[in-house]
């Protein structure tokens, strides 16, 4: 078993569920509230990942990361070094990655709100904002708490981004799931199943403690 | 109470397109009560969402006293924030996850940490809902919901207060009670007050003025009386508790007398109240079903001048009241209470004798 690995992919995983939150929060409030009629094109793009081979997702954040993409010509000219196979690109990765795992379930929950309740505040005076921090959040808290774990427990177990993406650095890039292809490879087959099972045991007991908290936590995709 | 803003008298004058409808409406309401009366489906909540500036019309302008609201030529349109309205709700909205004192106090976060205290307190107090301060709203009775919203749209004074059948539901003596600490409140900031309701008790609870809306269109205005003994709509009458609606035709015109006399399509003729109409003309006759007298035999040396053999066809208990209905040419909708029918025996076969008073009959008159 390596501690290395888990430390790193639970690293990994908070850096993302927190970073994915934040840029989620308003991405679904504008969805579930937008009366643009383009809003399907943007909505596809954020599920993509959950139909696409995640090598092709990686191959692409690859392309983009490496010393001729995008990304990668930006971060070189902001930081000083490359940008492929650091844990600050798998991370940025990852947020694509697990982006439909938070803002589903955030749309879901804002959609199901009473827009009369959002008319009140407005009449009451409340700015956009404090009626989002005060009435919205509060209101959809099942949703924000299935979009972090959900999130969460979906970077955790990644696999085929990472490679891509991350190669396989211990410590910096080689997360649980490489781990344990690894050690498979390696025919070490009692240190795969120790990690394999330290894993399902970690997501187990997280999607629990979840779910037994939260009883209004109960579908990751929205009705509609 | 503390001396409330400037109020000025609430002045409408708009128009908004719908894919079934159009509203339009122009109005001015002064302080004080106004009931916005009329069928469900006639605009009544998109007039009062328009004038909180949760929609926007298409053309027109409101203004509250001197502060544009909306005017679609100067490109005006203040956000709902921004309009000093108290808005209750038909659903009222509370925020469900703050206590009865959050709620009450949420439209107060701009106000200094004392004078918040001290208004809440006010207000609960006016509304006599101190008690309930620690509760969540799904704690609270119907009746403990709307003092509560009422509360929260009025403790941020507002310079209006617009009110979506605010007391559906409630009994007559809860309604009357809360009515009258609106009342008290509005004593002091004497600030316009639209009451919109499709409900006749609720009309009468609270008198003043009324207009009617049907169909996006302010039909007419006046006291409740005036308005609603002469309802102008088939739809208005059956909103104003006309339970008898009977389609005829104008037979003869007696000027001299103030009435005319009609032919009903069941054959039988009623003197009705002088109409403008021509002999031949088809009109429709409105009659409350209280309004309506039974006799166990043919009366003589009445006033009325409509008496009309029938048979009783149905009765039902409704509480307070019985409905029957009683054949007599045409097919009459007639409520008794309960005594007077045991003690005639009205029961369905029975034969009795109608009586109506020429004036107890409206005509329903399009302009």
């Amino acid at each position: 078993m390596s501690m290395e690995a888990i430390l790193l992919s639970l690293r990994l995983a908070m850096t993302v569920s927190v970073i994915l939150l934040v840029c989620a929060l308003p991405l679904a409030y504008w969805l579930a509230f937008t009366g643009w009629r383009g809003k399907f094109l943007l909505e596809s793009v954020i599920a993509l990942p959950l139909v696409l081979p995640p090598t092709v997702l990686g191959f692409y954040a690859l392309m983009a990361m490496g010393p001729r993409g995008v990304l990668g010509q930006a971060w070189q000219a902001l930081f000083g070094h490359p940008l492929a196979f650091t844990f600050s690109g798998l991370v940025i990765a990852s947020l694509f990655y697990s982006l439909p795992f938070a803002v589903q379930p955030l749309v879901a929950s804002f959609e199901s709100l009473d827009r009369r309740l959002l008319d009140a505040a407005a009449v009451l005076g409340a700015s956009r904002w404090r009626s989002f921090v005060r009435v919205v959040v509060p209101l959809a808290w099942p949703g924000v708490i299935t979009a972090v774990v959900l999130s969460f427990a979906h970077t955790l177990g990644e696999f085929g981004v990472v490679l891509m993406v991350g190669g396989n650095l211990p410590g910096i890039t080689r997360t649980i799931s490489i781990d344990i292809y690894d050690r498979t490879q390696a025919l070490d087959y009692s240190g795969a199943h120790q990690t394999a099972l330290l894993l399902l045991l970690v997501s187990f007991v997280v999607l629990s403690i979840v779910y037994g908290l939260n009883r209004k936590v109960w579908t990751p995709w929205p009705h509609r | 109470m503390a001396a409330s803003l400037e109020n000025g008298p609430l002045s409408v004058d708009i128009r908004k397109q719908f894919p079934s409808f159009e509203l339009r409406v122009q109005h001015e309401f002064p302080a004080g009560f106004t009931v916005i009366f009329g069928p469900s489906g006639a605009g009544k909540s998109t007039l009062l969402d328009c004038i909180a500036g949760l929609l926007r019309p298409d053309t027109g302008a409101i203004r509250l006293g001197s502060t544009i609201y909306f005017d679609e030529l100067k490109r005006v349109s203040l956000p709902p924030r921004a309009r000093r309205v108290g808005y209750v709700f038909q659903s009222l909205a509370l925020f469900p996850h703050l206590t009865v004192e959050a709620n009450v106090g949420f439209g107060l976060d701009k106000v200094d940490e004392t004078e918040r205290r001290q208004r809440i307190e006010e207000v609960l107090r006016a509304f006599r809902i101190e008690p309930l301060r620690k509760r969540k709203p799904a704690e609270l009775s119907g009746g403990e919901k709307q003092r509560v919203a009422l509360a929260r749209s009025l403790v941020t004074r507002p310079g209006l207060l617009l009110l979506d059948e605010p007391l559906t539901g409630l009994d007559a003596g809860l309604r009357q009670a809360i009515l009258e600490d609106l009342r008290a409140w509005n004593e002091a900031q004497r600030i316009p007050i639209l009451y919109v309701t499709h409900n006749r008790d609720e009309v009468d609870a609270i008198g003043e003025r009324l207009i009617t809306i049907e169909k996006g269109r302010v039909g007419v205005s006046g006291t409740p009386r005036s308005v609603l003994d002469a309802p102008q709509t088939v739809a208005l009458a059956q909103a104003a508790g006309f339970e008898n609606l009977l389609d005829a035709h104008v037979v003869e015109l007696r000027k001299a007398d103030g009435v005319m006399r009609v032919l009903l399509a069941g054959g039988s003729e009623l003197e009705v109240p002088l109409g403008v109409a021509q002999p031949g003309d088809r009109v429709k006759v409105a009659i409350r079903a209280g309004d309506i007298l039974l006799a166990n035999a043919e009366p003589h040396g009445l006033s009325a001048r409509n008496i009309l053999q029938g048979i009783v066809v149905s009765r039902e208990e409704r509480g307070a009241l019985v409905a029957l209905q009683v054949s007599a040419g045409a097919m009459y909708q007639v409520h008794v209470t309960p005594v007077a029918a045991r003690s005639l025996q009205l029961s369905p076969g029975k034969q009795v004798w109608l009586v109506v008073k020429t004036y107890s009959c409206r005509l329903v008159t399009p302009r």
